[in-house]
């Protein structure tokens, strides 16, 4: 008897498997996805942080545009040019290699160089704004609560003294902070150009000077230090890179800058850099 | 007819300390060599610039006129000459544009507009029009153009004129002394712009503890059939939507004005400006600024030109005698602090308040203990404590979910957290981020 049922139940459970089983061989045919292995093989070839900094939603999505032919490889700002050609290899395309960028937080003034009052708010940027602009004295400055610091990928972004500094060499250019600066503060720049100037704050000179130490107030040295060279220019009360012809690291020394607003991004990130009283 | 005020949900009740000015009677201030006038004063469009450095004006003369249909014109505080045309600290942090006028000492009035002593036959567009001319904004703080208020659409039936008496923020006393000391001005104020409005009756709210207030009133309401309506005393009973539910039972829907329950709200002050430029052709270059607080040595009520640094303003207050731990513009509740002297009276300034030492400390925000005080005290029925942990998730979509939108940032909750949550300021944050990102999508 006992065995009896043990042969049904085992006959039984050995049918309806046989059963499912073609049912499911049956489906995985007729309603089979066709997936093309060269967007996994290219998502592999990507750098997997899905940053978002080539403007798709992640490495996959970006992967299926590249195969598509819809993005470049080179649009992923975080590949490096090696990166980039086994991608074009494997596609078997010809791609030119993007220039790579990083991000400047056009500001120097942190707390010991620009303090107006006590601020005992939400610590972020975008909600100091909104109630009180923050603790500093110049309303085109960083706020220095972290808002591009929290939404960098990389952890490229250190917030010293209130003052958000970018170290170039963590950085990847993906931009995720440049639209989180409520001040908009930070531009995309070539990677090659190493000096900008640090100072956003399109007010004179002498304003600027009264609550800041380390505002660019346009005296035009570096303008002449660079001789003939177009390497900076003059935009009214404000001096800026010219990133189409940067100038050499040099001009720094050589410009002497009274308030220190003109600095190299390496030596800036390595906190080399003191605000200039008057 | 009497009816019995609702009371409406939650509200809190602070220590209100106004006797401090209460009792003192408006006083001129004295003509100062210069004022600084923020070019921005109103809600909506800045106004356009008329003027250059160096041009001579006269008081009441044009500084800058209306930038489009939601903005209101400037004008010039005294006579003298205008002076710089550049930035001033700004009462919300931000330097803002203003224009300098150099006092002559003469202080002589340019022309002014043509008196209309027959405002009962005036046709009620004349009388709007002469409001726009003159400036007016909602003089309660938020600065929201009068005109705009008092034009409708076709169509929304507006039944019901309710003048902001109610002046429930702590400390601030303008508006009383206003009711106390011109009573006959207020209620003919109130008297025109139910005409305007094309109504022929008004109401007055004013909460129960300014029982002097209500009495000068009541003297002189029934001859304009306007109603003197006491109210309890409950923060914040003079919030727009607290006192339309409070006199009508009326609610306004989240994301709806007044006008779409049939009311219409003006401060106190707007209506004695309102009776001033229309009986007298004064444009709105002053108003009554209470100046108060523990470290003041004289606290009172003064009648500011617009354009009165606050510095002035402090020593015509007889200076501090203990050094403040806070300068506010407003009431304690809704004020901003400031952190210049600098910053200038302008037509929405109900108040400057300095708060001492030992009245405020210098908390840090812990979690919250889901105690639900906020939700108890919030008036708009929505969850403080929720919201709160939304926002500091920055989950936007979240919030707005949770209806944030209807937050009047009153500060109820702010004022009950035990853990001292920065709530109020979470939600001005959301408030901002959710409009932005409706902008975008537009």
């Amino acid at each position: 008897m006992d065995l009896k049922i043990i042969l049904i139940s085992i006959a039984a459970t050995g049918i309806i498997g046989v059963l499912l089983g073609l049912v499911i061989g049956y489906v995985a045919k007729v309603f089979a996805v066709d997936v093309d292995e060269r967007i996994e093989k290219v998502a592999e070839l990507l750098p997997g942080a899905n940053c978002g900094g080539c403007g798709f939603a992640g490495c996959a999505a970006f992967a299926k545009a590249v195969v598509a032919e819809d993005a470049a490889p080179s649009q992923c700002p975080v590949c490096s040019e090696d990166d980039v050609r086994n991608i074009a290899e494997y596609l078997g395309i010809v791609v030119e290699q993007g220039e790579k960028k990083v991000a400047v937080v056009r500001c120097s003034g942190d707390c010991a160089n620009t303090v107006r009052t006590l601020y005992n708010g939400i610590r972020d940027c975008r909600s100091a704004v909104v109630v009180a602009g923050g603790a500093k004295g110049c309303d085109y400055g960083c706020l220095g609560f972290g808002s591009c610091a929290n939404a960098c990928p990389f952890g490229a972004i250190e917030i010293r003294d209130g003052l958000a500094v970018v170290h170039p060499e963590l950085c990847v250019g993906c931009g995720n902070c440049v639209s989180a600066c409520p001040k908009n503060l930070i531009e995309l720049v070539p990677a090659s150009a190493e000096v900008h100037v640090y100072c956003n704050s399109p007010e004179k000179g002498v304003a600027k000077r009264k609550v800041c130490k380390t505002a660019c107030i346009a005296c035009r040295k570096c303008v002449k230090a660079s001789g003939e060279e177009d390497h900076m220019l003059v935009d009214g009360f404000l001096v800026k890179t010219n990133y189409d012809n940067p100038p050499p690291a040099d001009l720094v020394e050589a410009s002497a800058c009274p308030t220190s607003a003109l600095r190299v991004a390496s030596k800036h990130a390595a906190n080399e850099y003191q605000g200039v009283s008057k | 007819m009497s009816e019995k005020p609702r009371k409406f949900k939650g509200g809190v009740h602070p220590n209100d300390s106004k006797a401090l000015s209460a009792s003192k009677a408006i006083q001129d201030a004295p003509l100062l060599d210069a004022y600084t006038v923020i070019m921005h004063q109103n809600i909506g469009a800045p106004p356009e610039l008329l003027v250059k450095k160096g041009d001579a004006v006269k008081k009441g003369q044009l500084l800058a006129k209306a930038g489009g249909f939601v903005s209101v014109p400037l004008h010039s505080p005294t006579s003298g000459t205008v002076g710089a045309i550049d930035k001033c600290p700004g009462p919300t942090g931000i330097a803002v544009p203003a224009i300098t006028i150099n006092s002559d000492g003469e202080d002589e009035w340019g022309s002014l507009f043509e008196p209309i002593s027959d405002w009962k036959n005036t046709a009620p567009a004349d009388l709007k029009q002469r409001v726009w001319d003159a400036g007016i904004v909602g003089m309660g703080g938020a600065g929201f153009p009068s005109h705009v208020k008092l034009s409708p659409p076709e169509g929304k039936g507006i039944d019901t004129l309710i003048l902001n008496g109610a002046e429930c923020e702590p400390y601030l006393t303008a508006d009383h002394r206003l009711m106390v000391e011109q009573p006959k001005d207020v209620v003919l104020g109130a008297a025109i712009i139910a005409r305007i409005l094309g109504l022929d009756s008004a109401v007055i709210g004013i909460e129960e503890n300014k029982p002097d207030a209500i009495a000068e009133l009541q003297k002189v309401a029934g001859e304009y059939n306007v109603r003197v309506q006491p109210l309890p005393v409950n923060y914040p009973q003079g919030a727009e939507k607290q006192l339309i539910y409070a006199i009508t039972g009326r609610e306004v829907p989240v994301g709806k004005l007044p006008m779409d329950v049939k009311c219409v709200v003006q401060n106190i002050a707007s209506a004695v400006a309102v009776f001033e430029a229309v009986v007298k052709g004064i444009p709105s270059i002053e108003r009554v600024t209470t100046v108060t607080g523990k470290p003041i040595v004289h606290p009172g009520n003064w009648r500011f030109r617009i354009g009165t640094p606050i510095s002035k303003a402090l020593e015509l207050a007889g200076g501090i005698n203990e050094q403040p731990a806070k300068l506010l513009l407003g009431g304690p509740m809704m004020g901003i602090a400031q952190s210049s002297l600098g910053v200038t009276v302008m037509k929405n300034t109900s108040g400057i308040l300095l708060i001492a030492r030992d009245e405020v400390s210098l908390y840090t925000s812990e979690p919250c203990i889901r105690c639900g005080r906020c939700v108890d005290a919030c008036p708009m029925d929505i969850l403080p404590a929720t919201i709160s942990q939304a926002v500091e998730n920055k989950r936007f979509d979240w919030a707005e979910e949770l209806n944030v939108m209807a937050c009047i940032e009153c500060g109820s909750c702010s004022y009950v957290c035990p853990s001292h949550r920065p709530l109020n300021q979470h939600f001005k944050w959301a408030k901002v981020e959710i409009q932005s990102k409706l902008r975008r999508r537009n």
